[in-house]
Parts: structure tokens; sequence; C-alpha cells
């Protein structure tokens, strides 16, 4: 297959992964990485393994085990991801590898669906692993098979930087043939290589050392960074990723002519950096979140004695957090370059406008879960939580913190152990235990909290796409599988009371956590109910319900509930329900009047 | 001021479940297959539940995906609102297609927020720009089907796109469900009446 395909940038970069001959890919959801693993593992067929594992971690040494083999490898996930997963990189960059392996990250500047911005670039000049760093979509599908050869070439896995507008974005795509699958697949006994006691990790170290000038020297000329010299202008850009391509329309639209160096590699092309600067008397640094060429171009600048001055994040012509676009790459380089900014200033707009924040589902169980854990615990009981679709409780105070994936459990501990009085009742979904809810769990079991631990079954990773997880008894491709029972998991490390509850009967929801509130210890509940979403996608229908408004009293208080199937007639003064409503029947035991029922066939 | 560095720059408004990536996806393919470079932007994760949502499409375009603060040629809202939340990315006399018919968020309808009135945004967006504004979710019915609100909006805005008309119903007939092919047709022709001069 080739030609020319319209298609979103993880799809894209899936296709480079295919077009690289790849034999393994691993991957733990995460917004805006998700969709790579997602095509794959929906393609009908494939000559390659692909699996969700359970967290970043996991999923970085399986890529590496499988190229330790011989095997090309992918492993995929979010920057906040990585820091799961830090600690097999960094002694997997000692250690290398065999089979091509390529780690991709998409970071997420102006946390879209995040909760940091850190940037994975970072990771590459820590761990002294390369890292590739598309600007369109286009070329992040070009250099997957590239980074394939880099990786095998040198012996050590490659790092690849998306951001969410490439992950995101969607663009015309020329697509390249599938390359044929060249390496052997055996694992050779090499202890020197691939068990990294002290000493043999004393070797490979100064290796590590040694191989980054031929590494540098090889990206220089790779093609992914681009030079070109103006003659007659004295200003200089130096961008990357897609800030590079903001760049360049926003000196389009100014109408400036200057010398532009595109980075797309690391460690970052130094002959180009002094080319440029030798021209120039200039030089703007437009890279989305950390100074990471800005601080290495003054270094360069600094040992060569250049004249040039470099403007960037330092002196705030450009902001370190948020993210880039053409507006402000102009006003940096209008600011840094001493003229003036665009004139397309947009019409008044002073409206105000009601926020509109995104919220559970109409009729996501949650919603019947957190209904009732308030009730049960009081307003005033501590709510630790976690990360997934949950976490949009916040508007129904019912989230108080959320750290990090699998966090919610070990907070609730130590607010526990600082001696909160309070009761304490946490909550995490059913893919957050898996991935690191369990040894917070388990921790909290052995240590002795007196804490309520809810978890939330909604069958499925709900918040990044609904991917499988070993809770659902499904694979990656949808194969069936074990289903790994949470109650017995739970009994097995040491939790005495343990109950699973559908939180659809909001009546039992509320005596079991009653009772688990009495309990002095770990108690944990189950609240299972599959995500209306999957459920509605599997075609489960129930009927919906209406408000009769001869009973309705205007009381709002079933608005207050937060079903977005439910609205208020201003003129009326009554309830109503609208064409969302998917039926789970929860609201009908809010309104005290009774005067929610079901649509009558 | 639109730009000459991309033929038609849109704007997609609306909120999360209207179906603003199909429509998106649909005038992206046709323009590749009308033989176009296309950027596009969609919002993703947290906002998909029911929060605001804006895509961007930019037609005959080569660079970034991001369309430059008030250089739009055209908005297509699917949603009052959320036209009046992201209009400053549409230049100065841009074609702004809008539906009328209000979706209360939570903080409304828990009266937190009040809601402003639709007809009171239709008469401010008419100093700027061209605005056509109609009961989308009316046609939508007309048609057979709430859900084909985003293809009657798609057929509305078709009048304007740089792409022939043929090409969007050819998409659409390969990208909606087989079942629900004539519905979507009819919701696309429905719209396309309303701007067609
Ligand atoms: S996607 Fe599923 S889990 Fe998430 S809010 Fe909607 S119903 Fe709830
Ligand atoms: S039954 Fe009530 S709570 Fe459930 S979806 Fe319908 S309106 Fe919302």
């Amino acid at each position: 297959m080739s030609g020319r395909e319209y298609m979103l940038g993880n799809v894209a970069i899936a296709r480079g992964i295919v077009e690289g001959a790849v034999d393994v890919v691993s991957g733990y959801p995460g917004t805006p990485s998700s969709e790579i693993v997602d095509t794959l593992a929906s393609m009908k067929e494939r000559d390659f393994y692909i699996e969700w594992s359970v967290n970043e971690k996991v999923a970085m040494e399986v890529a590496s085990g499988a190229s330790m083999a011989g095997a090309r490898s992918v492993v995929t996930m979010k920057h906040v991801g990585l820091n799961v997963a830090a600690d097999p990189l960094m002694t997997l960059a000692y250690m290398g590898v065999k089979g091509g392996m390529v780690i991709i990250v998409a970071d997420d500047p102006s946390c879209h669906s995040s909760q940091n911005e850190q940037d994975t670039r970072r990771y590459s000049v820590f761990s002294q692993i390369p890292c590739l760093e598309p600007s369109t979509p286009q070329q992040a599908k070009d250099m997957i098979p590239y980074a394939f050869e880099l990786s095998e070439k040198y012996e050590i896995p490659v790092i690849f930087r998306s951001t969410t507008r490439i992950s995101h974005g969607k663009s015309d795509i020329e697509l390249a043939p599938v390359s044929q699958k060249t390496g052997e697949i055996k694992f050779e006994k090499n202890p020197d290589r691939w068990v990294m006691v002290p000493k043999n990790a004393r070797v490979r170290h100064p290796h590590l050392l040694s191989i980054q000038q031929d590494i540098r020297g090889e990206l220089e000329v790779s093609g992914w960074n681009e030079l070109s010299i103006e003659a007659e202008s004295t200003v200089g850009i130096i961008a990357c990723g897609t800030a590079a391509v903001y760049a360049k329309e926003a000196l389009e639209r100014l109408g400036i002519t200057a010398s532009f160096l595109k980075i797309g590699t690391y460690p970052i092309p130094e002959d180009s950096v002094r080319q440029l600067l030798a021209k120039t008397e200039q030089v703007i640094v437009i890279e989305e979140l950390e100074p990471v060429i800005e601080d290495q171009c003054k270094v360069i600048a600094r040992d060569v004695e250049f004249e040039t001055e470099i403007f960037g994040k330092a002196d705030g012509l450009l902001p370190r957090t948020g993210e880039f676009n053409v507006d402000i790459c102009m006003e940096g380089i209008a600011k840094a370059f001493g003229i003036d900014s665009c004139e397309c200033k947009p019409a008044n707009q002073d409206m105000e406008l009601p926020v509109r924040p995104p919220a559970m589902c109409a009729g996501c169980s949650h919603r019947g879960t957190f209904h009732v854990m308030k009730k049960v615990f009081g307003e005033d009981a501590v709510f630790p939580s976690d990360i997934g679709c949950y976490t949009l409780g916040i508007q129904h105070g019912t989230v108080d913190t959320t750290l990090c994936m699998g966090a919610s459990i070990s907070v609730a501990s130590g607010i526990y152990d600082a001696g909160e009085k309070k009761p304490i009742c946490c909550t995490i979904g059913d893919s957050t235990f898996f991935h690191t809810g369990i040894n917070s769990l388990m921790n909290a079991i052995y240590n002795k909290s007196d804490i309520t631990v809810l978890i939330l079954d909604n069958r499925t990773t709900a918040m990044t796409g609904h991917q499988p997880n070993p809770g659902m008894g499904k694979t990656a491709t949808r194969e069936p599988t074990v289903e790994v029972a949470f109650d017995r998991l739970c009994s097995a490390m040491g939790a005495e009371f343990v109950e699973v509850v559908d939180p659809y009967d909001m009546a039992a929801t509320e005596d079991v956590l009653e009772r688990a509130k009495a309990y002095k210890g770990v108690s944990v509940v189950i609240a299972k109910r599959a995500c209306v979403i999957s459920a509605a996608r599997e075609g489960i229908r129930y009927t919906p319900f209406m408000v009769d408004t001869d009973l309705c009293k205007g009381c709002r208080k079933c608005l207050k509930f937060g079903c977005p199937a439910i609205e208020f007639d201003e003129v009326s003064k009554k309830a109503s329900i609208n064409s969302m409503c998917s039926g789970c029947g929860l609201c009908i035991e809010i309104c005290t009047f009774n005067a929610i029922m079901e649509v009558k066939k | 001021m639109t730009s000459d560095l991309s033929n038609f720059d849109l704007v997609i408004a609306g909120v999360g479940g209207q179906g603003a990536v199909k429509v998106s996806d649909i005038i992206g393919k046709a323009a590749v297959s009308e033989g176009m470079d296309v950027r596009a932007a969609e919002t993703h994760g947290m906002a998909q539940r029911g929060g605001s949502v804006v895509n961007y499409v930019r037609l005959g375009c080569d660079l970034g995906s991001l369309i430059p603060c008030g250089s739009a040629h055209g908005m297509l809202a699917l949603e009052p609102v959320e036209a009046m939340r992201y209009i400053h990315d549409v230049a100065k006399d841009g074609i702004v297609v809008m539906n009328n018919s209000p979706i209360y968020p939570v903080t409304v309808t828990s009266g937190q927020c009040t809601y402003p009135d639709p007809q009171e945004i239709v008469t401010r967006l008419e100093k700027d720009y061209r605005v056509v504004a109609f009961d989308a979710v009316a046609l939508a019915r007309q048609a057979g089907n709430i859900k084909t609100l985003n293809v009657v909006m798609l057929g509305a805005i078709s009048s304007y796109l740089p792409i022939p008309e043929e090409t969007l119903v050819e998409c659409i007939r390969n990208m909606v469900p087989p079942k629900t092919i004539d519905t979507n047709l009819k919701a696309f022709r429905l719209g396309r009446e309303t701007t067609r001069q």
C-alpha cells in the first residue's frame, strides 16, 4: 500500500511502526499517546505482537526483552508515564539493545489532559539516549523506520518525542512501502551485556559516553536537522518540533527574512548551530516547554566566543509554560528583533459566557457511587482520588486529591498516618488499580491503615479511549484471556473486608459503604458496572426516564446530581430529562417527590 | 486579516459529543481526494465528556494545524455559546455558520452560571461577521435523526468551502454507517439549502 491518506498523527506514527517492520509493541494508554497502540491492535492482519501492559515500566521492560532477543520493538506512553518507566530507562542506556527499540513518548504542552507539562527531552539529556523530534505528522511517520536503524547501529534505544499537536493533529500523509523483516529472533547469552551488576555497569558507562560524539555526528547529517542561511539577514531562528512550523508561518506573516535552523535531533547539531551563530547577530530559540536547545546554544556560543545575542525563554520573550502557536511566535520574534508585531486583532468579545467543563456522561455509574459515598461518609470526609474519568467528580466535591497514577490509596494512607481523624475513603479506577494501585493497597493493608478503598470498576480504561485491561478478560486485540478478579486479588493481599456491589443499586451500595466505613482497617469495596459508552457499544439499551411535570415541584435537587441529561425549564419552572438519558435510573432516588419515572412504552 | 498561506481556514466549535470531529474528518478526507494539502487539529481527552470543543481545519495549507488568532476564513458553530467562545479565531467579515439551539452546561442547569440569549449572540456577531444562524436541531429532526446535526451543519458550511459538493457527498457516503446514509444525505441537503446563495 502506498499513496496519500488523511490521518491522525498517532495513526501516522502507527503506520511508521509498520513500515519499519516492527516485531513487538507494548504500551500503557495515556492521552495524547493512546491511539498508536489502539490503531495497531485493531489491524486485521498483523505480523507483530502487541499488548497493553499494566503500566509503563512493565511496558518498557517487555520491549527491552524483545529487543535483547533481536526483535524490533516499540513502547508507547505519555510524558508522565516515562517517570514510571524511568527506572529501567536509565539502566537500559548502559545495557543497550540488539534489535532496534523506539521509546515513543507524547508530551502535552498546556496540560490538555495531563497533571503536569514535563519535557521528555530532559530525559534524553539525562539518560544520554538519543531523541528524535518530528515537526509534522508526516515527519513523525518517516522518522520511525530511521529510529530503528539508528538504534540498531549504535545498539542503544532511541526516544521519539511527540507533542499533542503532532499526535492529535491531522494531515495528508504520503505513505511508504513496508520494509522486509531482517533480524533473526534469538536470545544469545551475554552476561557482560545483559546483566548490569556493578562490574559490568562500570564498563558500560564509559561506553555510553564514548558513543555520544559518533551519534551526534551521525544525527548532524541525518536530514532531520535543516539549516538555511540567508546571506542578507543578520537575524536567525533556531526552532524544533511543531514550534518550528509555527515559527515559519510567523516569519512569513511578519515578512521577515531570517536564517533558520530546524532541529529534529538530540544531541543537537552543534556544527549547524555554530554556522548559524557565525552568520547572525541576533538569534531567537523557539521551543515548547523547557529551554533545552537554548541552554546548549548558549554553551556553544560561549565556547567559541560568538558575539551573537541569543533570545528565548531566559529573557522572557517566550513562555516556559503552555503550548505555542503562531501568535506567540510572532510576538516573540517581533520583540527579539525589535519590529512591529501583527495588526490582526480579534474582534471585541466581552459577553460573559458560562463555563462548560467536561462532565461524567449521562448514566455514568461513578455519579451514583460518588453520591452514595458522600451520603455515607459525609461531605467533610477526606476523598483522595486518582486518574481517570472519575477525576471529573471534582465538581461533585468527591475528589480531594489527585497526584499521579495509583497514588490515591497511598495518599489516603498518608493522611491517615498523619493522624487525621475524619473518615477517609479513596477512589481508584480498575485500570489505575492494576497500573500501580496494587502496590499502594498492599502497603496500606500491611501497614494497618484505617481507610476505605473504593475500586471503581467500569470494566475498561474509559478516559483514554476504552482500552482493555486485565480485569476485562480481553487483550489489546480483543482476544479472550484470563480475567483478574479484583476481590480475590485484594483478599490475597490480606484485605479482610472485600465486597463487590453494583453501583446502579444505590440501596445496596449504601449498605456496603456503611459497613465498610464502620470496619476498622482497610476495607475494599469494588463498585462494578460497565461504562455507559462501552455498554451502549455492546448494544445494551435501557428505557429512558422522564419527569412527571405534575409531580415535579421545581426544587432543583435532581439538577445538583449533575447528570447532563437533566435540564431545567425556566418557563414552566420544572425539571425535564433530555434525549441523552441512558436509563441508568440513578436519579429516581434523588427526587423526594417521586416525579422521576421510567418512560412508559 | 485572512491568510493567503492557506486556501481556507475553518474553525469548528461545539460541545463534546456533537460530532465535531466527524465533520472535520469528512472535510479533511474530501480535501485530500481533491488533491489539497490539509492540516487539522482537534480537542481530545478531558474535553470530550460534554466539554467545550474546538477543531481547526486548514485547506490548501502545508503549515501547522493551529489557525493564528483572528485569521480564519470561516467558522462552523454547532452551538451558540461555543461560537462566541472561539470567535476571536475568525477574521473580521469571515463567514460564521451557526446552530442557534443551545445546549446548557451543567454549570447553567445547576444555577452557577447564566446562559446568554442566543439571539443576542447573533446580533453581536453580525456587527463584525457574515452570520448565517438557524435551528439545526429542527432540521436534523426533519432529516430523521437529531444525531445528524453535525451533517446538517456541514451542509450549511459546504457552500463556502473550496471543495465540490459531490466530493463531500461521496465522503459522507463512505464515512457514515451504511444504514444511516440516507438520513445523513438528507441532513446534508437540508443544511446546504439554508446557505445556498
Ligand atoms: S466514559 Fe464511561 S466511565 Fe467515563 S464518564 Fe462516561 S460513562 Fe463514565
Ligand atoms: S436515568 Fe436519570 S441519572 Fe440516569 S441518565 Fe437518565 S436522567 Fe441521567
